[in-house]
């Protein structure tokens, strides 16, 4: 199975517009977004939901007022400060609640509650581009990296089932838990950075990341023409440590006119940009290994 | 008053909004970077370091002399960092979650404290007086929420004893760490920009945010861009739009080259000018009353110099950049 992630470190570099492109320009392949926690792909490939599951993850604790002596114990226990008296009585802060059962446990009169959580939802859907799987992580909800690791499998196991061998993920922006997950198995990461201090900074840092887990990676310098001189720099860099190129493209207003339509850039009237996109792809696609 | 600034969506200008009302902020402030995984406020406030901190999280050692594989540890865990494998207790450290119950449960002393590392904190100092307090996660490591909660510790220490206001540039999304990162929050200002991903986050963002019941103001960035939904939405709300920063080219390239947008011109001197206004009567400050009241006599010293070399009307501070 060969896995494409498209990630960034930096937010709003451009990986869903380019994304829902190479959605649109490969062959037979299963789509999947990895940002489950502000997914936007879904809006400009428009998926038609076959399946939709419950994401249950962790468990919540709840104090029961009519069993609580207002011993303390709890709030004393919880290094997630959780825990604050009320009234005479203690409540739980779920937004703060991890969900670690310590104050189940030393609860002397059992009268913590410890419920499944429900986080989120995920679904399978058909889209003009292909199969797609995604999720939406129920705002202010954990546990994205459990919920991205599900997603994952469920596409491995689509393109086993319809017999495709490429999957093509939309990821998170971070370095942290879920952009971890989203690389697990990766064949290629292809990190989209821009020529600013922040994309540069944040490249590093993603790159490192993916080194760490032996990942090969492609570097796409979006909107270059910002700063040619940083777009130079990052272009050594990728040289110096052996990153592949996977090329640059301009800023240009296409691509937010695109998404304004919900279509991907390269569905538009051919023009110069977008077929720097379609060279891109089949760079992109020379990267990874054959069938 | 404490604003944090937050988006939904990564690259709506949260760290460019952040740094300019920073810099130009006409009292007494911290700036810390909550984006531990990303941290960029830095880039653009150029503080100098002053110290740099080790943050660990304390996770269970075994002294396995001690275990009698009883498996209280391994069935309270909930973040499978114990695992008993044939006649060994396994610790697993990176799964860790620190929240101590290991250490509780295990009737033998086998559970030690050690630590894992999660990352840095980072203090410096910008433009000579605004402290900016900077968590920056260990590369490899997954959790950020429990290095944000040192931060905000050393935040809310720093703040008390300065009596100063606090900006927080919040990670992008609404999940755990962004929550996290406007937990302390007395204003949220949320940034946007009127593309239907930016719209479709930012109503993600609200709908995450409205539960903690805080004041929220907007700012739309690079507006004009052709998705006027938030408008719309920010109306039928009741969320003020605090300031509008135009679709222009020439901002990018000014972000690009490291540029604080407050000191682009005096158009922008004036957005961020009116923002910080903006801020203060969302949080019921009469931003005029402040110079009379204790805590401005005891830092007049300080507003003084803020007054005459951070305003964000003087005309000086935009050519050293440009």
């Amino acid at each position: 199975m060969r896995e494409i992630v498209v990630i960034s470190g930096k937010g709003g570099t451009g990986k869903t517009s380019l994304t829902a492109a190479f959605a649109h320009l490969a062959q037979n392949k299963i789509l999947c977004d990895l940002d489950v926690d502000a997914p936007d792909l879904h809006i400009l490939l428009e998926p038609k939901t076959t399946r939709q599951c419950a994401f249950l993850s962790g468990h919540e604790a709840t104090i029961d007022p009519a069993l609580c002596q207002a011993c303390g114990i709890c709030a004393a226990k919880c290094r997630f400060r959780a825990i604050q008296a009320v009234e005479g009585s203690y409540r739980i802060d779920p937004t703060r609640c991890e969900g670690c059962k310590v104050c189940v446990a030393l609860c002397p009169h059992q009268a913590i509650d410890f419920q499944e959580r429900l986080c989120g939802t995920w679904y399978q859907s058909e889209t003009r581009f292909g199969p797609m799987v995604h999720a939406q992580l129920f705002p202010g909800q954990e546990n994205s990296g459990r919920l991205v690791s599900l997603l994952k499998q469920q596409a491995r196991d689509l393109a086993e089932q319809r017999g495709i061998d490429l999957i093509i993920s939309d990821g998170s922006p971070g370095i942290g838990c879920p952009v971890i997950a989203s690389l697990s198995q990766a064949t290629l990461a292809l990190i989209v950075t821009e020529p600013t201090p922040s994309g540069m900074h944040d490249l590093k840092r993603i790159a490192e990341l993916c080194e760490h887990f032996r990942i090969r990676i492609a570097v796409l310098v979006n909107k270059w023409d910002l700063n040619p001189e940083n777009t130079t720099a990052i272009e050594s860099l990728c040289l110096e440590k052996g990153y592949a190129m996977a090329g640059r493209l301009p800023h240009d207003t296409q691509v937010a006119q695109a998404m304004v339509q919900r279509k991907a850039v390269t569905e538009l009237d051919e023009n110069p940009f977008n077929l720097q996109v379609r060279q891109i792809w089949k760079g992109i696609e020379a990267l990874l290994p054959n069938h | 008053m404490i604003v944090a600034v937050a988006s939904g969506k990564g690259g709506t200008g949260k760290t460019t909004v952040s740094a300019s009302l920073a810099a130009t902020w006409e009292r007494p402030l911290v700036a810390v970077d909550l984006d531990v995984e990303e941290p960029n406020l830095h880039l653009f406030l150029k503080p100098s370091l002053v110290s740099i901190e080790t943050v660990n999280l304390e996770v269970p050692v075994l002294d396995a002399e001690r275990c009698t594989l009883c498996r209280a540890c391994t069935e309270l865990c909930q973040f499978k960092a114990l695992a008993i494998f044939g006649k060994t207790l396994m610790v697993m450290p990176e799964m860790c979650h620190g929240c101590g119950g290991c250490f509780e449960v295990c009737p033998t002393g086998a559970l030690k404290p050690g630590s894992r590392e999660l990352g840095v904190m980072e203090i410096g100092h910008s433009r000579g007086s605004i402290p900016c307090l900077t968590g920056r996660l260990r590369i490899g490591e997954s959790m950020s929420p429990p290095l944000m909660r040192h931060i905000r510790h050393r935040m809310a220490e720093m703040a008390s004893d300065m009596s100063a206001d606090v900006i927080i540039d919040a990670p992008p999304g609404v999940s755990c760490p962004a929550m996290n990162a406007v937990q302390d929050s007395d204003v949220i200002l949320l940034v946007t920009e009127p593309t239907p991903f930016g719209f479709h986050d930012f109503q993600l963002a609200w709908e995450a945010f409205t539960p903690l019941k805080k004041p929220m103001g907007v700012v739309i960035n690079r507006a004009g861009l052709g998705d006027d939904r938030a408008y719309a939405f920010c109306k039928a709300k009741g969320l003020p739009i605090l300031a509008e920063i135009p679709y222009r080219r020439e901002i990018a390239e000014h972000y690009a080259k490291g540029g604080l947008l407050a000191e682009l011109d005096n158009e922008m001197r004036w957005t961020f000018a009116s923002l910080q206004e903006g801020l203060d009567r969302l949080h019921g400050q009469d931003p005029r009353a402040q110079p009379g009241d204790p805590v401005g006599e005891c830092e007049g010293g300080r507003r003084a110099s803020s007054a005459s070399g951070r305003s964000p009307l003087a005309p000086d501070q935009g050519a050293a950049h440009a």
